[in-house]
């Protein structure tokens, strides 16, 4: 059961596809224009957010939720305060994309390595640790249900 | 918001508003430089002409910890169409976070003919200023730079320490919780990418963001500057002060605040930061 979700698989052909820094990061970008379909609803969270969805260490303010679903996965949602979060946007999109729905033994074996995977190597220390803390969080929600 | 001239600030040109950078746009002696926190600004849009300047890929060497040299700066430079007299206007995306680090090396060679757009990206867009996602191609240009001068405005491990010993003036702009060392929520998580939480002996903690307007991104005035500075933490202009956050970049805003807009002579950045401290072997360490 284990092993990458599909649709990251997918993702990731894509990717390594543009060989062109400013190629992937237009690709990147209308992966985050998707954001507002994986953005929390209302009804889940209002803000001010809880502290305890926050995802650790990223500077645009990013929260995960993740709501039980009756086939025993996680559906996940994601806001990122910073309008001008563009990445965060991207990696909460794809995610939920990717990962809303999958095995829960796939989503805690997502490792953070996804962040050069996606955004290559060059992202910032800073950056990535931001991005990772999402990553931290989704994988942490599944762990939590597995344990 | 007040504007910037009537702000009482220490340098009067350092800080242009967005209303200038517009009107110097076809201005081929002014290069303006976009400098982000995210990677994916820039190319989602940005001030037209103006280039970017990216922390990574154009500022750091690709091996060592550290920033580029004499030889990178003057590739840098000529591939963005600068000569020793053309004014870089220096803006981007958090406040100007990246932008007065970008601002801070290229000071590590002297370039003063150096400004940041106040509000940054955020007031431009607010603006409903334009953007375009169209990547200007300048000239390259032959760009002669000194080497890199290190010991005025950066500060080492070495010299922390020393600076920690004779009780000297230190401000830590993290978040409150970084500076206490408080655990993260999740204990799987790594602290900031250091095995020890807490900050510098002495340091005192100013969040760099206290020094902005957060509506619009504009830096507050000299006199609130100097309430946030002088009269609350007790900084006296004349003694040293050193910077520091988890990789020197959030403090360099700070730093750009207390050397340019409130005129303290003498402030370094440590950009080792707490990266290096907290995973420093036998370096006092405060909770």
């Amino acid at each position: 059961m284990a092993g990458i979700p599909q649709k990251l698989a997918d993702l990731l052909d894509d990717l390594s596809a543009i060989t062109d820094r400013y190629e992937r990061a237009e690709y990147l970008i209308e992966i985050a224009d998707r954001f507002p379909s994986s953005k929390v609803p209302p009804e889940i969270a209002v803000q001010p957010y809880p502290e305890e969805h926050r995802a650790p260490a990223c500077e645009s303010d990013a929260f995960v939720w993740a709501i039980d679903q009756p086939d025993g996965t996680l559906k996940y949602y994601f806001d990122v305060l910073n309008p001008q979060g563009l990445s965060a946007k991207a990696m909460s999109v794809i995610l939920d994309e990717a990962l809303s729905g999958a095995p829960l033994e796939q989503v805690v074996s997502i490792k953070d390595d996804l962040v050069f995977d996606l955004f290559g190597r060059e992202v910032s220390m800073g950056k990535g640790a931001g991005l990772m803390g999402i990553i931290a969080l989704v994988r942490h929600e599944a762990r939590k249900r597995l344990t | 918001m007040v504007d910037i001239e009537q702000r009482g600030y220490a340098s009067e040109d350092t800080l242009v508003s967005t209303g200038w950078v517009a009107a110097h746009l076809d201005d081929p002696n002014v290069r303006v430089i976009e400098s982000n926190e995210d990677p994916l600004l820039y190319p989602s849009g940005h001030v037209p002409g103006a280039v970017q300047v990216d922390w990574t890929r154009d500022l750091n060497d690709p091996i060592r910890r550290d920033y580029l040299d004499q030889a990178g700066f003057e590739a840098l430079m000529s591939r963005i169409g600068a000569t020793r007299d053309t004014t870089v206007v220096f803006y981007g995306d958090k406040n100007n976070w990246w932008a007065t680090y970008a601002f801070w090396v290229f000071q590590l060679f002297g370039h003063a003919n150096a400004k940041v757009m106040d509000g940054g990206r955020t007031k431009w867009e607010q603006e409903g200023r334009e953007l375009t996602r169209a990547v200007p191609s300048y000239s390259p240009t032959q760009y002669a730079a000194p080497k890199r001068d290190d010991h005025k405005i950066r500060a080492f491990r070495e010299q922390v320490l020393a600076h920690v010993r004779s009780n000297g003036q230190m401000i830590d702009v993290r978040s409150p919780q970084e500076f206490s060392g408080e655990r993260m929520h999740m204990p799987d998580y790594p602290n900031e990418g250091a095995l020890r939480g807490g900050h510098i002996p002495g340091a005192k903690n100013v969040p760099w963001a206290k020094a902005i307007n957060p509506e619009d991104g504009t830096f507050k005035t000299a006199e609130q500057l100097r309430a946030i500075y002088q009269q609350e933490q007790g900084l006296t202009p004349s003694q040293e002060v050193i910077t520091y956050c988890r990789i020197g970049e959030r403090s360099s805003h700070t730093w750009f605040v207390l050397t340019y807009l409130l005129g303290f002579p003498n402030v370094r950045n440590y950009d080792g930061s707490w990266t290096e401290w907290g995973n420093s072997v036998g370096v006092p360490i405060e909770k």
